[in-house]
């Protein structure tokens, strides 16, 4: 009887899996019928049709220059996410743990998380000089605050009675770290760095596109202004993939995470 | 609430103190005013352009724009809630959309909108779309999802028409989500927008700092930046007052 469910119950996971394996390759027909749509709609003006940017990438990708691009916009990049998420570990956990200091700082966090940062971006140019620092500063701008905002609110939430069990255990503070508040916050932080992976990438992007010379948003930008219409569809399908598969792999580890300390609690 | 009260005079007196700070850096020469000037100065000349009429134009297109964008993002995205809800199989063919919509740098899109709506208002209220309606799109689900079955129950037991179900059960039971989805519609257009002006475009407030910015026009540049981003910062404290409230009003039932 038991062993009978259980066969039933896996049997329903598998044909949901079947299900969403053809939900996804549904959504991409979708997808690439409406950009092939648009690509033919627009004669090639604005969007190019799905196979040539793909042949037109293939080809773009056997450049030195791209690579050379690519690896400037990655550079900044890594730089920015890194930062982002060190300094938003260290002072949500601060945040989190001093109570008050959490109460002063969130509102000013989360305010400065909904203005236009756009418009800053002139000033960190002049603070920080044309060039990568700059890119990376606007990147950490965009990236720190979520890391931030979730590992406040994932220590502020924690249970109790974790906490007076460290204490019970007389764990020192490192250990009460490494012990209790990382694993019990996991989940919330891989969030909070999902987040700010894309917003960190939105910055050094829009970094780019507004004034820069080299990376990945300049040569969007370069193949517009060059009428490069094959260039440009071809850099956003790019990032658009990388983004995407990045926010999927993290979304996975943060729901995996979800699962494993809850049970260790137990 | 008194630890409240507290943490707000702390917060005021370390936001103050950091822009008189920033003003005695300025006046005794510690910061050069080729990179930032004093934030009394920067008032001063949000006031003068504000006065002079400077700004008028590229006030009223800017937020023309964002108003459209978010008008329209509201009315769609509500919509496209609405039958993603309505159809199950709909909504696991868009959830992994949904789910990974925000990590994708919206912006990129735009160089590809200036070409294909030309350079104008139109590709800044797509831009302010794009970024704003999928916002409204999941909170509307998560509303819907939130009407408790019950109260599904009694609209039937009352032969209500779909028309009073929607206007005396489903709207009052999901208007907290809504109004977050509204929330954020508004700082997402608020934010696509300018950002779009600012890259590409030649008019409005946006392009008018990335103009101050290339001309060396430092003054211009901080006055302008000063006004849009108080007028944000104004915008997102009212509706976030508001949302406070109404969560108030709801918890007292």
């Amino acid at each position: 009887m038991n062993e009978l469910s259980l066969e039933n119950e896996q049997a329903t996971i598998a044909v949901r899996r079947r299900f969403r394996a053809f939900d996804a390759i549904v959504l991409t027909l979708v997808m690439l019928a409406l950009w092939q749509a648009i690509g033919s709609w627009t004669q090639g003006v604005a969007v190019s049709p799905p196979l040539l940017t793909l042949v037109y990438l293939f080809g773009l990708l056997r450049t030195w220059m791209f690579w050379d691009h690519a690896a400037a916009t990655l550079a900044a990049f890594c730089l920015a996410f890194m930062l982002s998420a060190l300094i938003g570990l260290a002072l949500g956990l601060i945040f989190g743990v001093r109570r008050f200091a959490g109460e002063v700082a969130e509102p000013i966090l989360a305010g400065f998380y909904t203005i236009p940062k756009v418009t800053l971006y002139p000033v960190v140019l002049l603070l920080f000089g044309l060039g990568m620092s700059a890119k990376v500063a606007f990147g950490v701008m965009h990236g720190l605050v979520p890391v931030t905002l979730f590992t406040l609110g994932a220590v502020r939430n924690l249970p109790p009675v974790l906490v007076r069990t460290a204490r019970v255990l007389r764990l020192s503070p490192g250990r009460t770290m490494r012990w209790v508040l990382v694993p019990a916050c996991l989940p919330d932080i891989v969030n909070g760095l999902r987040i700010s992976f894309s917003l960190s990438l939105l910055g050094v992007l829009i970094g780019e596109m507004f004034s820069s010379q080299r990376g990945l948003g300049f040569l969007l930008v370069n193949g517009m202004a060059q009428n490069n219409v094959p260039l440009s569809t071809a850099i956003v399908t790019v990032i658009v993939a990388i983004a995407i598969a990045a926010n999927t792999l993290m979304l996975r580890a943060g729901r995996r995470f979800a699962r494993q300390p809850d049970a260790a609690v137990r | 609430m008194r630890w409240r009260h507290a943490a707000l005079i702390v917060r005021t007196a370390i936001l103050a103190s950091l822009i008189v700070l920033l003003e005695l850096g300025c006046r005794a020469g510690f910061i050069d005013s080729l990179t930032v000037i004093p934030p009394s100065e920067m008032i001063a000349s949000m006031v003068d352009q504000i006065r002079s009429g400077e700004l008028n134009a590229s006030i009223a297109t800017t937020f023309s724009t964002i108003f459209i964008a978010f008008l329209l993002a509201v009315g769609l995205g509500t919509i496209i809630g609405a039958l993603i809800h309505r159809w199950p199989r709909l909504r696991d063919v868009a959830d992994p959309l949904l789910a990974s919509y925000y990590s994708v740098p919206t912006f990129i899109f735009y160089p590809l909108l200036v070409a294909l709506l030309g350079l104008g208002k139109a590709p800044l209220v797509v831009l302010g779309i794009l970024s704003a309606a999928p916002a409204v799109v999941i909170s509307t689900l998560s509303g819907l999802d939130g009407v408790a079955p019950v109260l599904m129950k009694l609209s039937r037991v009352h032969r209500l028409t779909p028309a009073q179900t929607l206007s005396w059960i489903v709207l009052p039971a999901a208007l907290p989500h809504l109004f977050t989805g509204f929330k954020l519609a508004l700082s997402y257009a608020l934010i696509g927008v300018i950002a779009g002006e600012f890259i590409l475009s030649g008019t409005g407030l946006g392009y008018a700092i990335s103009f101050a910015y290339q001309s060396f026009e430092n003054r211009t540049m901080y006055g302008a930046m000063l006004f849009v981003l108080l007028v944000a910062v104004t915008a997102n404290g009212i509706l976030y007052v508001w949302e406070g409230r109404l969560a108030r009003r709801r918890s007292r039932g």
